[in-house]
């Protein structure tokens, strides 16, 4: 929905878009089951961030904050619809097939995205390291030799450019802003940080996906070199000591993302026979 | 009740006291044309419009609540991406009617002060819960239906920056209630709990949004005044029948029973004839007594109130920027 941001300050979107940019994936050829599976990766990454940060509509701190959440959850299920679209086509499911009768162990979401939104100060840290995870992603993933992930990626970088931004500018306004906004930035920052490291680890899937793939280790050097100097700016240490176990890859999942696939997906699996 | 063509019910109290500037307000107003900012403006049209642009604004932020809470359950991804955008979309209307009132000289946080102080009025449609599903389909069909038979005639409104903010929002609204209606569509088409879901949603909303065009035109005290101003098109109960007309032939589309016994075409009057309106009711929920009144205040208050340290964090943000740009 980048479009409309430029035209608009705070991303204003039309329902109509929406449908859009459902179908990216339509003529593509159907995914092998290892390409399928990475697919789900970075599907069930974008959901699970969406499901959590569809949460704050009506509840942020400003009606823009509102609207540029809404737009950022917006874009994320996009793109969660078109690499859950396609990775479902190998197995003959559908995204909702998917993305509603999964249970935990078959997510392959980091952990990361399932953290809880805590204040404000966590959603923006959390929003921080995404937003630069995903855009650095969707960069090198652009040149895949799979058509239909490039095809993705080229899109969703554009979107996960403006969701960077966004985190940024609020990193350094809650850094710099009130004592109580530096002290909430500085513990949100090093709850979050914890779950960095689990984006950068090669699982063995990623061998056999050469040239499709990105290889998660090469990312963490442009991930940080991202990072670092905003929280420099902002006046910020890089948070040090606990590091997450992760997992999240082959189904190992925090306590969060039970109650989140609970609420995501009571109504659906309350009428196994329905279409919406 | 038939409109007068040249809304000039209220004679300014005497001509030979009128001023020049009130003449040319006068003048604007029988040539059918915008009054914009700059302009003077009698207080009681300033006070009249900030009153209605500002609930409506309020409305527009109360009413992602009912919706709003289906965002994380909606029942597949294409209907959740579609929810939050259409919620969004309120929000995005809000801020422009926000915009609109600030042109009239009232500071957008006094206007957040009344609402969550409980002293602003917005639409009482709001104060219904949303329990089902369904709600998401009658709210758009028949909620966001409303809204456009009111809307619509607002687009000519005489204050320029209402007019052009109801634009922009009214071409918004036809999509909300086009996804409505889908979605009613989907569980009629669907199976039997389904079906039964979406009745039942639509007997719970059908007379709250008959009740969105205000009371009848016997009991609508400031509709004359605004009428002859250019702000109000058309009266209250005119609107009422243009919506059901609208609805009766989408209704039969959806499968749908609209829950009034009485509702009949009315061959010599050319209009639907419909069942008594329950005003009680109304005024109930009107004076905060609805089923969702106080839930709907205490989310803004909360809102409000945790989103204070980020407001401030961000204003303390931008007075240090600005004197770094200075020095
Ligand atoms: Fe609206
Ligand atoms: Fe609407």
């Amino acid at each position: 929905m980048s479009d409309t941001i430029e035209q608009d300050a705070y991303g204003h979107v039309d329902v109509d878009q929406v449908e859009l940019s459902a179908e990216l994936v339509e003529a593509a050829s159907v995914a092998s089951h290892d390409v399928a599976e990475y697919a789900l990766w970075l599907g069930d990454d974008s959901l699970v961030l969406a499901q959590n940060l569809g949460w704050w509509i009506s509840r942020a701190p400003e009606l823009e904050e509102d609207i540029a959440l809404g737009n950022i959850a917006l874009d994320l299920i996009g793109h969660a619809r078109s690499l859950l679209h396609y990775a479902g086509a190998e197995s003959d499911r559908t995204e909702d097939d998917l993305a509603y009768w999964r249970d935990e162990p078959q997510w392959r979401s980091a952990h990361l995205f399932e953290q809880p939104n805590g204040d404000f100060a966590h959603t923006i840290a959390r929003q921080f390291i995404a937003a630069h995870y995903l855009f650095e992603l969707y960069s090198a993933l652009m040149e895949s030799t799979d058509a239909t992930l490039a095809a993705i990626a080229a899109k969703a970088v554009k979107e996960v450019d403006y969701h960077r931004d966004h985190s940024i500018q609020w990193v350094l306004r809650l850094a710099q802003g009130t004592e109580e906004s530096r002290r909430r930035m500085i513990t949100g920052l090093s709850d979050l940080w914890p779950f960095v490291e689990e984006l950068f680890i090669d699982e063995p899937l990623i061998d056999r996906l050469e040239g499709v793939a990105v290889r998660p280790s090469t990312l963490e050097a442009t991930v940080l070199a991202a990072m670092l100097p905003v929280l420099a700016e902002a006046e910020l240490e890089v948070p040090r000591g606990f590091i997450s176990s992760g997992g999240g890859r082959r189904g190992d999942h925090s306590e969060n993302l039970g109650p989140l696939l609970a609420e995501m997906q009571v109504l659906a699996r309350a009428h196994p026979d329905a279409k919406w | 009740m038939t409109i007068p063509p040249v809304p000039y019910a209220i004679a300014p109290e005497s001509t030979d006291t009128v001023s020049a500037e009130e003449q040319q307000f006068n003048d604007l107003i029988a040539a059918d044309s915008r009054i914009e900012p700059r302009d003077w403006m009698p207080e009681g049209y300033r006070k009249t419009l900030i009153r209605q642009i500002s609930q409506h604004a309020h409305s527009e932020i109360i009413g992602m609540q009912p919706e709003g809470n289906w965002i994380t359950r909606a029942p597949s991804l294409k209907r959740k991406a579609i929810l939050l955008a259409k919620v969004q979309d309120e929000a995005g209307h809000g801020l422009y009617l926000y915009s609109a009132a600030q042109t009239l000289g009232i500071s957008r946080d006094l206007m957040t002060e009344q609402l969550i102080a409980g002293k602003a009025r917005y639409s009482s449609i709001f104060n219904y819960p949303s329990p089902t599903w369904a709600d998401m389909g009658s709210i758009g069909w028949l909620v966001d239906g409303a809204a456009i038979c009111n809307q619509v005639p607002l687009c000519r409104a005489s204050y320029g920056p209402y007019g052009r903010a109801m634009v922009r929002i009214c071409k918004e609204e036809s999509f909300h209630q086009r996804q409505g209606f889908e979605i009613l569509l989907e569980l009629m088409n669907g199976t039997p709990a389904q079906r039964e879901m979406a009745q039942e949603s639509v007997n719970r909303w059908y007379w709250p949004a008959l009740q969105m065009f205000g009371p009848p035109d016997d009991d609508s005290p400031n509709s004359a005044q605004s009428m002859a101003w250019n702000i109000k098109r058309f009266s209250n109960d005119e609107l009422r029948q243009r919506f059901v007309g609208m609805l009766v032939p989408q209704a039969e589309v959806l499968g749908v029973t609209l829950p009034d016994p009485d509702l009949r075409w009315n061959e010599e009057k050319g209009v639907y004839d419909m069942g008594e309106i329950d005003w009680t009711e109304f005024h109930e929920v009107l004076a905060g007594r609805g089923p969702a009144n106080a839930r709907r205040l205490q989310r803004r208050r909360d809102a409000h109130n945790e989103g204070q340290w980020v407001r401030e964090a961000a204003a303390a943000y931008a007075a240090k920027q600005a004197v770094k740009a200075v020095a």
